[in-house]
This record gives structure tokens, sequence and C-alpha cells, in this order.
């Protein structure tokens, strides 16, 4: 078996009382997309936090390419590689598609910003990620929600991360727009990229996912192939319950 | 005034709807699309509209003597405005403008007539004020996270009493150095105006030519030739008529040279550079900004430092022009002209969207709807309802963009 890129294990992290983590471990490979699934309260948002720095968690041994490492804050894990797609994305909706992919990054020359050179490379990267805006120039705000998201997801991408992880990236999207987001999940693993998905849409998970991490009361319960076979393994191991339905509860 | 420089701020942003045909482009310009690119279209519409009314209803109104008259008038509240413009862009409000206009003047003129200071000392000094109280409301809004409504409403009746305070100890003060008139009463030749003109089309067309190479060796595209030389020539045009016709009268304005130079200067800023993007970030969307690392707290004591500057400023201005500093100086309806007049011009109140330009349109539409009335000896009950039905107008107008855009 191979190195994996980025391990966590052992992760604890209580609130008070309510033990939000207890002993949980997740890894990945470059290349592996990985779903982390789980009931309501399973956990899945405090590991991600955990892993994007923003929950500093009570035990962890963390490592990156088999050498130990520890986040403390949201730049320790973009130095590791470590990018974040929020289920707010974070974009400004009056901004346009190039202003959006380079908020907070801007190519400048002093304090002038280089917007051709960011347009020609706006251009490149939603070419290469086969994302096709209405337009560069229009504020974000009056695109697709898939657009939308595919350009939050571009974004995360100029940092040259080795890991992605994206929250719930097709919540609020409609059918044809979800489809949209797989193709790109399928980009970004073709990219040699490890992706981290958070879902509870199983079927989008099937579709995409190499393998399926269970979650339940902060510890691992289940880790499947990604192959919709496994349906009602996937769904007993978040439920906790032997059953038979093929609906997804979580 | 310089109505196709306004234009010209529509369309670099077209950049990548280029390859669309002449209907989009026209499409473009009316919906004022992305944030920084107002819809400069229908506040032209409507002043040529508010123009061909008054000089119906009194043709002195375009006659170069009373279109001087009006440049010199909108000055003052077009350079407060321009401050207005920055904090609505970052989705706040200043209430204050008004006063600290009126505490600015004050100052100048207690420091120049009362204790005979010289006058660049004394304008100094006046805006250095003017940065302090920006610097004091910006803190305590950043720092506090107190609605800048509040404040700036607080620091427009505090900044008012220091006024009427330091008026205690001088009394009314009639401004006689040359130095401080000369801000308002100097005037240019028509013939440097057009030399400049001419140098200044040149080097934009220097840019556009340096721009339009890069394009092309970046792989980017260009719009045809014609579009820019047509675009350039058409500036050049426009702004050899102004001078002509403020040469007819007294010459060009020093005072209006200033406050342009100011709108375009801070519109530079406003969409070239880092600063300027944080700005539209934060009006945008202040969690998003802070998450990609904006200093959201930094931007917007900036940002009140910079209005206060430029309200100060204005009030020096116009008290260069009319000569004199009351009690009331900055009171009454300065405020709700810098106001109304930004939002008038394309500026929307709920944040990010709007233009540095708004300002000098805003001042222009209601300086000429002020000039226009009063020219025709209407009275002010009558002028401050008419006033205020063009601002409710404007934000019905900046509400129904504002959802057409959501959609
Ligand atoms: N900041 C917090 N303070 C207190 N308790 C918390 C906090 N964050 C999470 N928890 C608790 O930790 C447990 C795990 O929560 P978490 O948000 O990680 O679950 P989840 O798997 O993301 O659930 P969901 O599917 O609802 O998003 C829950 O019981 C939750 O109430
Ligand atoms: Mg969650």
């Amino acid at each position: 078996m191979t190195e994996p890129l980025i391990s966590f294990r052992s992760v604890s992290k209580s609130y008070g009382a309510v033990r939000a983590l207890d002993g949980a471990s997740f890894s990945i490979e470059a290349g592996e997309v990985v779903a982390l699934v789980g009931d309501n309260g399973a956990g899945k948002s405090t590991l991600v936090k955990v892993m994007s720095g923003t929950v500093v968690p009570d035990t962890a041994e963390i490592t990156v390419e088999g050498k130990p490492v520890k986040i403390h804050h949201p730049n320790d894990a973009a130095q590791l590689g470590i990018a974040t797609v929020y289920q707010d994305l974070a974009l400004c909706n009056n901004l346009d598609v190039v202003a959006n992919l380079f908020l907070g990054r801007e190519h400048h020359k002093g304090s002038l910003i280089d917007e051709l050179a960011m347009e020609r490379e706006t251009i490149d990267l939603l070419a290469e990620l086969a994302v096709k805006p209405r337009s560069l120039r229009v504020p974000i705000g009056s695109l697709s929600g898939g657009q939308r998201q595919s350009v939050a997801i571009a974004r995360c991408l100029l940092g040259n991360p080795k890991m992605i992880i994206l929250d719930e990236p097709t919540a609020a999207l409609g059918l044809a727009q979800k489809q949209q987001v797989v193709e790109l999940i399928r980009r970004l693993k073709a990219r040699g990229l490890a992706v981290v998905l958070i879902s509870h849409n199983l079927a989008e998970i099937f579709a995409v996912a190499d393998r399926i991490e269970v979650l339940r009361l902060g510890r691992n319960v289940g880790s499947f192939p990604g192959d919709s076979k496994y349906t009602d393994d996937v769904v007993a191991a978040i439920t906790g319950a032997r059953i038979t339905s093929s609906e997804a509860v979580a | 005034m310089t109505t196709q420089t306004v234009n010209d701020t529509a369309l670099p942003g077209a950049a990548a709807e280029e390859a669309g045909g002449l209907r989009d482009k026209l499409r473009l310009l009316m919906r004022g699309d992305s944030a920084s690119h107002v819809g400069v279209t229908q506040v032209l519409v409507g002043l040529a509209a508010i123009w061909i009314v008054f000089s119906l209803l009194n043709p002195n109104f375009v006659s170069p003597t009373n279109l001087t008259n009006l440049a010199l008038q909108i000055v003052a509240v077009a350079t407060m405005s321009i401050g207005v413009v920055l904090v609505l862009l970052i989705g706040e409000i200043d209430l204050s403008v008004g006063s600290v206009s009126g505490l600015a003047a004050t100052v100048m003129a207690a420091l120049n007539v009362k204790q005979g200071m010289p006058a660049f000392v004394a304008i100094g000094l006046a805006l250095l004020c003017g940065l302090v109280v920006g610097l004091i409301h910006g803190t305590i809004i950043a720092t506090f996270g107190v609605p800048s409504f509040v404040v700036t409403l607080a620091g427009l009746i505090g900044w008012q009493g220091l006024q009427l305070l330091i008026f205690d100890y001088t009394g009314a003060m009639n401004l006689g150095d040359p130095k401080v008139l000369a801000l308002t009463d100097t005037f240019f030749q028509p013939w440097a105006g057009l030399v400049a003109t001419v140098v200044i089309a040149l080097a934009m067309g220097l840019v556009t030519r340096r721009r339009r190479a890069r394009r092309r060796e970046l792989g980017l595209g260009n719009r045809s030739a014609a579009f820019d030389v047509v675009r350039l020539v058409a500036f050049a045009i426009v702004v050899a008529v102004l001078i002509l016709v403020f040469g007819i009268n007294r010459g060009i304005p020093l005072s209006v040279l200033i406050v342009v130079g100011l709108v375009v200067l801070m519109d530079f800023i406003a969409r070239r550079t880092l600063f300027g993007r944080r700005i539209y970030a934060v009006g945008g969307d202040a969690q998003a900004a802070e998450r990609v690392g904006t200093n959201v707290k930094r931007v917007t004591i900036q940002i009140f430092v910079l209005a206060s500057f430029f309200a100060a400023l204005g009030g020096v201005l116009s008290a260069s022009r009319l000569m004199s500093v009351s009690q009331s100086a900055g009171g009454g309806e300065v405020l709700l002209d810098a106001i109304a007049g930004v939002v008038i011009g394309g500026t929307s109140l709920f944040g990010g969207r709007g233009s540095v330009w708004s300002a000098l349109l805003g001042a222009l539409v209601i300086g000429s709807i002020s000039n226009g009335m009063d020219l025709l000896a209407l009275r002010s009950p009558v002028k401050l309802m008419i006033t205020g039905a063009v601002l409710v107008a404007a934000v019905i107008f900046d509400a129904v963009m504002r959802r057409r855009q959501s959609r």
C-alpha cells in the first residue's frame, strides 16, 4: 500500500459534554475522491473544520506525505495544500468572474491590478475545467448557482492545493447544475487532486466517489467502495441499523 | 460636462463582451452591468431631459454665463459627493458630510481671518481637521461595529455644535484673502485648455494602443480599432465644446478642474487598484472579503477618513465661492444634495455598486434642477418638493435595477 497523501488519525473534539469527534480517522490519496457521509450531527462538519484549520482538535495525529504536521489556523491548512470551498461560497456577487476568481490574490504591479493577465489566466483555467460562464465580465450574482459553485471551486485551485474539501457543493442546485458540478469533480480528480466531498445525496456520491467513509456519533463506522451496489450497507452504517431500503436517509 | 469621459468609464470592462454585437454593447451600457459601471445612459438621458425642459422655459438656462455659474455652483457638492460614493460603495452611509464641510470652512476662516494664518496653512489645517473627524467616525464604526448611520448622525449634530462654538468666539467671517478666493475665482484661457485636451487625448490614445497590444500579446482579442478612435475623437470634441462654452464667459474655472481631476483620480483608484478592489469587495460581501484576507475594519476606517476629507474640501471650496462663512455653513440642503446626487447618479444605496463619476453626474442633475428653478424664480417650498420627488424616483430606479439584476 502506498503512503496516503494526507492522513488524520485519532481526531477527537469535544464541545463541553458533546463529543463531536471521538477518535475519528480519515486519509486520502492523490487523485482520489472520498465522500464523507453521516447523519445530522455525525461530526462531518467538525472533521472538515479540523482539516481546514478553523477548529483546533483536542487530539489528532496529522501527516502530510508521511510527515507529521500541525494545523492550528486556516493559513496552516492553506500552506499544506488543503483548500476548502464552503457552502456559502464566499463570493462577492457584485464583482465579475475574473475579480472573484482572484479575490485576495490579484495579480498586480505595485498597487495597480493587472486585469489583463488575470483575464488570460481565468480563460485558461475555466477552459481546462470546462466551465463556461455566460460572460467573464458580468456580476457573478447574475450567473446560475452551478456556475457560481464552479467559479468558487476554480478559485481554490489558484492556490495549487493538493486536497480540496467541498462542503455540500450541490445542496442548492437543480439537476442539470448538479451534473455540472459532478463533472467538475471528475476533472479535479483527473488533475491528480484529492477531493473530499461532503454530501447528503447518495446518488451523486456513487456517481463520483472512489470511497465512502461513514461517520456516526464522531466515530468511523464503515468504509465502502464508491459503487452503488453498496447502497444498502452505506445506509445501514449511517443509520446504525440493518435496513433493506435503498432510500437515502442521511 | 465631459459626457464622453463618462461613457469612457463604462466601456473598458466590456472586455469579454467584445465578441457581442452593437446591441449587446448597448444593452451593457443600459444595464450598467458590472459593479463599477453604473447605467450612465439613463442619467445622461435624464439630464438631457432636464436641460431641454429648462431651456424651453427659460432660454437663458443654456447661456454660457449660466452654464459657467452652474458649474461653479455644483463644485462643492460634487466634491463632497466623491466621499459619499466611497462610503456607499462599502455599504455604509455618512450623514455628517454637511456638518463636516461646515466645520472645515469655519476652521479655515477662523485661522485665516481671525488668526491671520496664511491661506495654505489655514486650508491645510481645515483639511487635516476633516481627516481627524473621519478617523474618529471610522474607528468608532469599525471597532465597535456600530451602524455608520448612528455614528455619523451623532457626527452631524456634534460637529455642528463645534462649529457654533467656534462662532461664539469669532462671529460671522468674511473671507478677503485673495489666495482663498482664488480657489474658485481663477479661470484659464480656452487655448490652454484646448492644448491640454489635445495632449490628454493623445496620451489616452497611446495608453489605448499599449493596452490593445498587450491584449493581442495575451491572445485576448480586441474590439475594432475604429471603435476606440471614434470614442477618443468624440471625447476630445465634447471636451473642446465645453472649453469653448466656458471660454465665451470667463474661461475654464480652476475649481471645476480640481473636482474633475479628483473624480478621475478616485475613479481610477476605485477601478484599477488593489485598494479599489477591496472597496467593492467589502461592499459586495464583507464576510467573503474578510475570508480572502481583506482587513474590513481598516478599509472602513480609510473610507470614512476619505469621506470626511472630501467633505472638508467641499466646505473650503464652498466658502471660497461664497466669500464668507456663516453659522449655517454646511447646513440645510447640503447633506441631502450630496447624498441624493450620488444616488441619482447611479450609485446604489445597498453597497458594492456604483462609480465615482456618479458624484459629478448627480451633482450636475441636482444642480441643474436647482439652478433652473432659480431662473424660473420658483419658491423654495416648490423647489424642495421637486428635489425630493427626483430623489425618490432615483431610489426606486435603483431598487428596480437591483431586483432585475438578482434574477
Ligand atoms: N460550535 C459547536 N458548539 C457546540 N456543539 C457543537 C458545535 N459544533 C458542532 N457541535 C456538535 O457536535 C456534533 C457534531 O456536529 P457536526 O456539525 O460536525 O455534524 P454534521 O455531521 O456536520 O451534521 P450535519 O449533517 O447536520 O451538518 C453535533 O452534536 C453538534 O451539535
Ligand atoms: Mg454539517
